[in-house]
């Protein structure tokens, strides 16, 4: 058992704050990932976890245990490093061993330990290498070798797959997803590409500039964001957003008036009345070219992106705001031309002036069933 | 990779070329006529010996009309000791100065930053004062203390400035592995360092072999004397045989060449290490 329990951590470097007071609890054998813009505290957070940072102020729990002055050695966790950090001057084979000696781990079972984390990451044949005369993404394996000997109870990872090349990300990430399904240990991992967030999680933990923005399921995430910062953070392309005002609240919901036209979104007003000042937030992928039941909008297209399977629409609405339309593969839309879009009304999401999610009518649960 | 050679390039190894000849000609002058009669040094000093003019009279004397086996045992002596100390020494200095924050972290850097500006020549008088008040006075140990003390400043910067570019994650790593901070310094760090450490050997080795004024006022007793003394002392004795004074010159050189060619191949790839990534 190793769950992970921070109470109102705060970090600060002198006189600057970083961390606000963060609270988590991260449950065992659960894949959080930190996603957020650069810099905003995520390694830091990491760090903490791990002892490699002090704590300013705030409680660290690892499997019911105070933390807080416990050297890293003494935590049972092991973290994988961006820059891999293997050392240098020792063959693949020391690099894994090396934790080992110190952990008192007797000779054999070492052995028996690096040969079995080698034969899992398909590293036997290299034992006897330097980490110079390996390929990032067997430096990376390496890295993550090192960690499995360990038998840590935690598993932390600070952007690992962020030194390779696309195609290896990929395979690297579903190793880890199968290495994560295999080993079952309570992993946290650092990240900022949200495909790597969305697909590996089991929950994620969205920052910004020190503080928690949502912690949720990558669905809940995408489909029920809390604020503005989560709306367009999860997904991509990012979420369009649309300023309007409130021109009803009626029990079918809140009438929004915006650059081209009028549009009922089915949500709770909540303190928000007439004449305030609102954002409708519509994903490019819930948009789609002509009229629609819901939400209608128009605008000149700009540019036109064809990945094949899909196309990118380009779009600045008649008031200004630019738009991103998920068009299908076949799209006849070209730059130049006048369109209109919609998107059903169940797709808008609707923000307050504060930028505050009003909750969708029916939802007040924000949906779990997909989440398996 | 194979450049093709401009006007600009060939000034430029001209004048590298000229200056290797004016830096190895004296050298290359005492090897060459460390082995030559007396006669054949001054008719044809720039001659390579041949079969007349070969001799090994110089050395003959050296080793046996002095204690030139002393001298150098010397000078082996507080040369090797003062390196061994300067770089153990200096290394766990600048691993502290970097690594760790501690109150009077700065100052001490500074402290020792001074060290490399102002000459230790300058502190001669209280220096010989505070051996005669220890009793140190005509033992290697002065020789040994003075050097230590003349090599750590520089020492400490080179091998900060090494320390220094070793990326975080790497001690962090050792650190989550459970690796204690000894070991950290000593299994880690220093392997890393290795070609400063060469670097700096180098720097501290040279000036230490080559000094006469700290052994000349701290130790110039008898039994005591390094091979620089020693020589001098040589052409006093012997002024006019220039056999001799070649002669010892080039054992003086040989160990230092020797040194040196063991540590020039890191020293070459430490003293541009680090300038591009
Ligand atoms: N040693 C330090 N002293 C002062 N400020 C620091 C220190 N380390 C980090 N910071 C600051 O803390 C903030 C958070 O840094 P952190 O490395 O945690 O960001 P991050 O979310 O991991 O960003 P990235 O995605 O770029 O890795 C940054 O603004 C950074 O400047
Ligand atoms: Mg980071």
């Amino acid at each position: 058992m190793a769950d992970v329990s921070l109470k109102s951590i705060r970090k600060s470097y002198g006189a600057t704050e970083i961390l606000h007071g963060i609270d988590l609890e991260v449950k065992d054998g659960e894949f959080v990932v930190f996603v957020g813009p650069s810099g905003c505290g995520k390694s830091t957070l990491l760090r903490i976890i791990a002892g490699l940072e002090s704590i300013t102020a705030g409680d660290l729990f690892i499997a019911g245990r105070r933390v807080n002055d416990v050297p890293p050695a003494a935590r049972k966790i092991a973290m994988v490093f961006q820059s891999y950090a293997l050392y240098p001057h020792m063959t693949v084979y020391k690099n894994m061993a090396f934790g080992l000696k110190f952990a008192r781990t007797d000779r054999a079972e070492a052995d028996r330990r690096v040969r079995r984390a080698a034969e899992i990451l398909k590293l036997t044949p290299y034992l006897d290498r330097k980490p110079r005369d390996l390929s990032g993404g067997q430096r990376q394996r390496v890295a993550i070798g090192r960690a499995i000997v360990r038998n840590p109870s935690v598993f932390l990872f600070d952007e690992p797959l962020s030194n390779l090349d696309a195609a290896l990300r990929v395979n690297t990430r579903v190793e880890i997803a199968k290495l994560h399904r295999e080993l079952n240990a309570t992993t946290i991992y650092v990240t900022h590409d949200q495909v790597e967030a969305m697909t590996l999680a089991t929950k994620i933990v969205v920052m910004n500039q020190g503080r928690i923005e949502q912690v949720g399921s990558p669905l809940e995430l995408y489909h029920a964001p809390r604020n503005l910062f989560v709306a367009g953070f999860i997904g991509s392309p990012r979420m369009n957003f649309v300023k309007g005002r409130v021109t009803a609240v009626t029990p079918e919901g809140v009438r929004v008036a915006h650059a081209c036209g009028e549009t009922l979104v089915a949500a709770d007003a909540g303190h928000a009345g007439v004449g305030d000042t609102v954002t409708l937030g519509i994903r490019p992928e819930h948009m789609s070219e002509g009229e629609a039941e819901g939400l209608r909008l128009k605008g000149q297209v700009e540019a036109v992106e064809h990945l094949g399977e899909a196309t990118y629409l380009y779009m600045k609405l008649t008031d200004g705001t630019d738009v991103v339309v998920r068009a299908p593969g076949d799209t006849a839309a070209v730059a130049g031309a006048s369109l209109t879009i919609g998107a059903s009304e169940r797709s808008v999401h609707l923000f307050d002036a504060e930028g505050l999610a009003l909750p969708r009518r029916g939802e007040a649960h924000p949906p779990r069933a997909a989440v398996a | 990779m194979s450049l093709p050679l401009r006007p600009r390039r060939m000034a430029v190894h001209g004048a590298l070329l000229l200056y290797t000849l004016i830096a190895i000609g004296p050298i290359l002058l005492i090897l060459l006529n460390a082995f030559k009669t007396r006669r054949a040094i001054f008719s044809d000093p720039l001659g390579f010996p041949d079969g007349r003019s070969f001799t090994l009279i110089g050395f003959d004397s050296v080793l046996e009309k002095s204690e030139f086996g002393l001298y150098f045992l010397n000078s082996l002596t507080v040369t090797v000791g003062s390196l061994a100390l300067v770089v153990v020494f200096g290394a766990m200095a600048a691993w502290a100065l970097t690594e760790y924050r501690f109150r009077g972290n700065t100052l001490l850097a500074l402290y020792l930053a001074i060290g490399i500006m102002v000459p230790i020549r300058l502190g001669s008088v209280s220096i010989l004062r505070m051996m005669v008040e220890f009793d140190l006075v005509n033992t290697l140990t002065a020789l040994v203390l003075v050097y230590v003390a003349q090599g750590l400043p520089l020492a400490i910067l080179i091998l900060g400035e090494f320390m220094q570019q070793i990326p975080r994650d790497l001690r962090d790593a050792a650190r989550c592995d459970g690796v204690s901070e000894y070991r950290i310094f000593f299994s880690i760090i220093l392997p890393l360092v290795r070609q400063a450490i060469a670097t700096v050997a180098v720097f501290t080795m040279v000036p230490i072999w080559n000094d006469l004024w700290f052994p000349l006022i701290l130790a110039p007793g008898d039994g005591k004397q390094t091979v620089t003394l020693g020589v001098q002392q040589f052409i006093g004795q012997y002024v006019t045989d220039w056999n001799a004074v070649l002669a010892s010159l080039t054992l003086a050189i040989a160990p230092i060449l020797v040194l040196y060619v063991l540590f020039s191949r890191h020293l070459v790839r430490g003293l541009t290490a680090g300038a591009v990534k």
